[in-house]
């Protein structure tokens, strides 16, 4: 089995290699790289992303073809593809991190500054907070509901259809943390950050 | 809810661990990856290395240390000392660093911090303060304490929150070294004035002054390294002894 981690100049994807790479072992092969061919021909899909909003799309806009790709690959073809923090966020229509962006519109909704309730709250959200599992994810296959993982954001993703949402977190309001609609999943955390419990959700993603 | 976290820092000289954990078992005491892994296993919410490696020759060990470490450290690492440029930023990163601390170099060229949050996103950039306490207010040293720069610590503090760092590292020079507990007033001052979390560091003598580093320093993160090295204190009681005093923390 390939899985094939989006490389797509969107930041730091170093530890993100490097988790996939402990899991895997030699079962599985790790593939880095924005090859369209490789992409499709890919069984498996991560979308990494760190940076704005506007930064990570204007980076998959970059790249010739890298948008048409995924969207054969995952929206026609179907295919599992996991979106990691940024990743998870351009799901969304739009964007409004540094200015209105459009996002690649798999799963309808917005991504928004977190309400810090005039300073209350401290942004980025950045540590260790408790996920609320919503829904049975397959990504959490034995992961506890309440489980620490690992944060650093200060946009959220708000879907319209509350039905993709699979976990929340609690800072300042109820944030979606996770996703999952039909192939596709996305975390606002880092599993591979959130040391072995992180690990595990990847584990859950490469054994789907 | 969100936890207060738990760094222990490394003090890293050519490539080696200076000051480290001494436990009998360790097959290589001075090397900072074993270290590493054994606070990430002992739940270390994240770990920081700081390289004081003096010459420029032995400058590049800190780029193999990060990379073997960030194949077997799955929590947030942090890099910091001798980070002068862009360039420097982007080969921590390159190696496996989830942040990386800058000193001196935000204060004698902030643009390095606003170019760097802009090109990395500010969940990667630290900005670390090292301030002494001059008459009524606290002044920046650069250069691992050794050089005063007149700039005033609370106002260089929200001028870098507006350059976009996404975490301040706050070290009082009084108190790093002395077990006497962290800089309260410090802490809290800068904490209060910006909107981004404030990591405590220096001074850290028992489990106390993190309880107080939180709760009345109002910092978001504790940073220590003499009471985790030669086994005073493990990490694990560390957020016990957190935990009992009504302080978040991820057990």
């Amino acid at each position: 089995m390939n899985v094939t981690i989006v490389d797509y100049n969107s930041g730091n994807i170093s530890s993100v290699i490097n988790s996939f790479l402990e899991v895997a072992k030699d079962k599985v092969n790790i593939e880095v790289t924005s090859d369209l061919n490789k992409i499709k021909s890919s069984d498996k899909i991560v979308l990494p992303g760190q940076g704005s909003f506007k930064s990570c799309v204007d980076a998959l806009n970059s790249i010739d073809g890298l948008v048409d790709t995924l969207n054969d690959t995952v929206i026609s073809k179907k295919k599992p593809l996991f979106g990691i923090c940024v990743g998870l966020q351009m799901f969304a229509d739009i964007g409004y991190e540094e200015k209105e962006t459009k996002g690649l519109g798999w799963i309808s909704g917005k991504v928004s500054k977190i309400d810090n309730q005039n300073g209350k709250y401290k942004l980025p959200h950045i540590g260790w907070n408790e996920i609320n599992i919503v829904k049975d994810s397959k990504i959490f296959r034995e992961i506890e509901n309440n489980s620490h993982m690992y944060f650093v954001h200060s946009y959220e993703f708000i879907p319209e259809d509350k039905n993709v949402i699979s976990a929340t977190t609690d800072y300042s309001s109820n944030i979606v943390c996770s996703v999952e609609k039909e192939n596709i999943f996305g975390t606002q955390f880092h599993p591979e950050k959130s040391d072995k419990i992180g690990l595990k959700i990847i584990d859950n993603f490469i054994k789907l | 809810m969100l936890k207060n976290r738990i760094i222990p820092c490394l003090d890293v000289k050519n490539g080696r661990v200076v000051k480290g954990i001494n436990f009998v078992d360790l097959k290589d005491a001075g090397d900072p990856v074993e270290q590493a892994k054994i606070y990430s296993d002992g739940g270390a919410d994240e770990i920081c290395f700081l390289d004081i490696t003096a010459s420029n020759e032995n400058r590049d060990t800190i780029y193999d240390v990060v990379e073997r470490t960030s194949k077997n450290c799955f929590v947030p690492l942090t890099v910091g000392g001798g980070v002068r440029s862009i360039e420097d930023i982007n080969k921590l990163l390159n190696c496996g660093a989830d942040k990386v601390s800058i000193n001196t170099a935000a204060v004698k060229n902030p643009e390095v911090v606003i170019e760097s949050s802009k090109k990395f996103g500010s969940q990667c950039i630290v900005v670390a303060i090292d301030a002494k306490k001059n008459s009524n207010q606290w002044e920046i040293f650069t250069h691992g304490g050794r050089n005063n720069t007149g700039i005033n610590a609370i106002e260089f503090a929200k001028k870098m929150e507006d350059s976009g760092a996404g975490e301040l590292l706050v070290t009082s020079m009084d108190r790093d070294g002395t077990q006497a507990g962290y800089d309260i007033d410090l802490m809290s001052e800068i904490s209060c004035k910006v909107n981004i979390p404030v990591i405590a560091s220096g001074g850290v003598g028992n489990l106390d002054h993190l309880v107080d580093g939180i709760k009345l320093g109002n910092a978001s993160a504790v940073l220590a390294a003499s009471i985790f090295h030669y086994g005073k204190h493990s990490v694990q009681e560390a957020k016990e002894y957190l935990d009992s005093k009504g302080i978040p923390v991820r057990i």
